[in-house]
């Protein structure tokens, strides 16, 4: 098989491998553009879903739907394999989380649902159902006031999520699927020097080498990049696209002065930074050097390929702002709910975090990190602070394991069963899923 | 060791100090080579590795972090009393060392 042969290319680390024509144009010229076309077409077997998009995992989510059912939740899905658990705490329902838990119960990842309601709330396990499966997943819901409690529903759960585990088993489609497929999201957390100097580069180099080959990259945290504006703007692929970026940019500034919070501190100062253009261009790093194709928000995915960036922002409302990304799982989330199959995380002091549905690829640019943590860590960038190997070399390499993990292999907190997830009320204006875009 | 710090593009003109050094150093990174500090920078902070006038952009990551408010010399420390913020005016009044305000004293009486 053709995917083979350019694994081998990708992982033998070579220097100077092509970003693409005009990616970086300081960057290293590409004499050997095989190398990243053998990349663009590896190929393997995804798993196909009915609106086309494929998947790298086929997971069984149980989705309650107020905390009252999340202790049954997750005893259903204690100890079964390939059976995820999300769930939105609140009695009163949310627009956003029910967009939010519909997108991720449509995942490419997904295979099918159960839902699990206590009986008295707002949210509806019935509409959850039947939403999924009017995207073609089988689906089941039960209220557990209706199932004679908690030890009858633990068990009828358990029999629903290994039947329908089974029938996608045999059932879901498989495809080839190419870096072209993959929608690839980023976030950092737990940050320190290493960040901004290794670990975020390093995923922009790889980002480069996504959108080189036709894939979505996508990359969030507005609120942090303040003082990015024109440079931001430079960056967008048209009128329109640079209108998005504006936007989404003018709301992040008028959050921070709403909520006070702004992301610089004599602290970093002191500690070597001096402006506040130098303290974002570090989070900013992690989108790589392509144009932005424009703005999505949360539970909307990529409008085509290349790089996007979400706006989790919250929008003003009557409740005021709320809160952004409270933690960063709650971050995750909202890059997963876009369609992204797999998330890279940056951490430069060692979170230990993962998330469900999507695994996630641990990556920290701090080297006595990745050799503390050895189980949670699974790329150390930090190399690339000795100056071997290069960033590009670095980009290539993360796009080997990102390869690796999509064709199956586990990532570092996926073989620990780190599955953490938060999903909490927040308003945004966010048209209806299926539109795709904004009017 | 000899003491290093990084660059991370080739046309950055500061790089970052791995190690809180003095004399010569190891650029890692984008462009290796050797530097001479003109005085001593600790870790974390910047060194320029070119001479930079007045008013010219001072490049990290690749992108402009704001201008040049005096001259620089290569091997020169970088930081709040000779780089300024294109949009942040109140970072060229904050105390060199700790970073905290030097214009709001009247406030904390």
């Amino acid at each position: 098989m053709s995917s083979k042969t350019s694994k081998l290319h990708l992982e033998s680390g070579r220097a100077d491998l092509p970003v693409g024509r005009d990616a970086r144009p300081h960057g290293p010229t590409g004499e050997d553009e095989s190398l990243l076309t053998s990349a663009a077409t590896s190929s393997w077997p995804g798993y196909l879903r009915p609106d086309g998009r494929k998947g790298v995992r086929n997971v069984v989510l149980v989705i309650y739907t107020v905390e009252c059912a999340q202790h049954v939740a997750h005893a259903v899905a204690n100890g079964e394999p390939d059976v995820h658990v999300i769930g939105f705490p609140g009695c009163y329902d949310n627009a956003y989380a029910i967009r939010l838990m519909l997108a991720l119960a449509r995942h490419p990842n997904v295979g099918a649902v159960l839902a699990v309601g206590l009986g008295c709330e707002y949210t509806q396990p019935e509409k959850i159902a039947g939403t999924v499966r009017a995207s073609g997943r089988p689906a089941e819901w039960f209220f557990i006031q209706q199932s004679g409690g908690t030890r009858a529903s633990v068990a009828k759960g358990k029999e629903i999520v290994s039947r329908l585990r089974e029938q996608i088993r045999r059932e879901t489609p498989r495809a080839p699927m190419t870096l072209a497929d993959l929608v690839v999201g980023c976030e950092c957390g737990g940050s320190d020097a290493t960040s901004g100097l290794a670990g975020n580069p390093a995923v922009g180099a790889f980002f480069d080498l996504l959108v080189e080959a036709g894939g979505r990259a996508i990359f969030e945290e507005t609120v942090e990049m303040i003082g990015l504006r024109r440079h931001m703007l430079a960056r967008a692929a048209s009128p329109e696209a640079a209108r998005q970026v504006g936007d989404a940019y003018d709301k992040a500034a008028r959050y921070c002065q709403s909520v006070r919070q702004y992301s610089v501190s004599p602290g970093n100062f002191a500690g070597g930074l001096t402006t506040i253009e130098e303290k974002s261009l570090g989070a900013f790093a992690k989108s790589g050097s392509r144009p932005i194709q424009g703005v999505i928000r949360v539970a909307e995915a990529p409008r085509g390929p290349g790089l996007w960036m979400l706006d989790s922002v919250p929008d003003e409302h009557y409740m005021q702002f709320g809160y952004t990304n409270p933690n960063d799982t709650e971050g995750i989330m909202d890059l997963i709910s876009t369609g992204a199959q797999i998330i890279l995380f940056v951490t430069g002091r060692g979170s230990v975090i993962g998330s469900p549905i999507a695994p996630l690829i641990k990556i920290t640019g701090n080297s006595a990190t990745y050799r503390a943590m050895p189980d949670d860590m699974d790329f150390d960038a930090g190399r690339v602070l000795s100056g071997e190997p290069t960033l590009a070399q670095a980009g290539h390499e993360l796009a080997a394991l990102v390869l690796r993990v999509a064709q199956g292999e586990p990532s570092k907190p996926e073989s620990l069963d780190h599955r953490e997830y938060f999903i909490m009320y927040k308003h945004q204006n966010t048209p209806a899923l299926d539109a795709g875009c904004r009017a | 060791m000899q003491p290093r710090c990084f660059q991370i593009q080739p046309q950055d003109n500061v790089a970052t100090l791995l190690d809180g050094a003095s004399g010569t150093v190891r650029v890692l990174g984008a462009q290796p080579q050797e530097i001479q500090l003109l005085e001593k920078i600790a870790p974390g902070h910047k060194v320029a590795l070119r001479d930079i006038a007045a008013g010219d952009a001072v490049i990290k990551f690749g992108a402009r972090i704001g201008h040049a408010s005096q001259p620089i010399k290569r091997g020169a420390w970088v930081h709040l009393h000779n780089l300024a913020s294109d949009l942040d005016e109140r970072s060229g009044t904050l105390d060199l060392h700790s970073g905290a305000p030097t214009d709001s004293a009247s406030a904390y009486v």
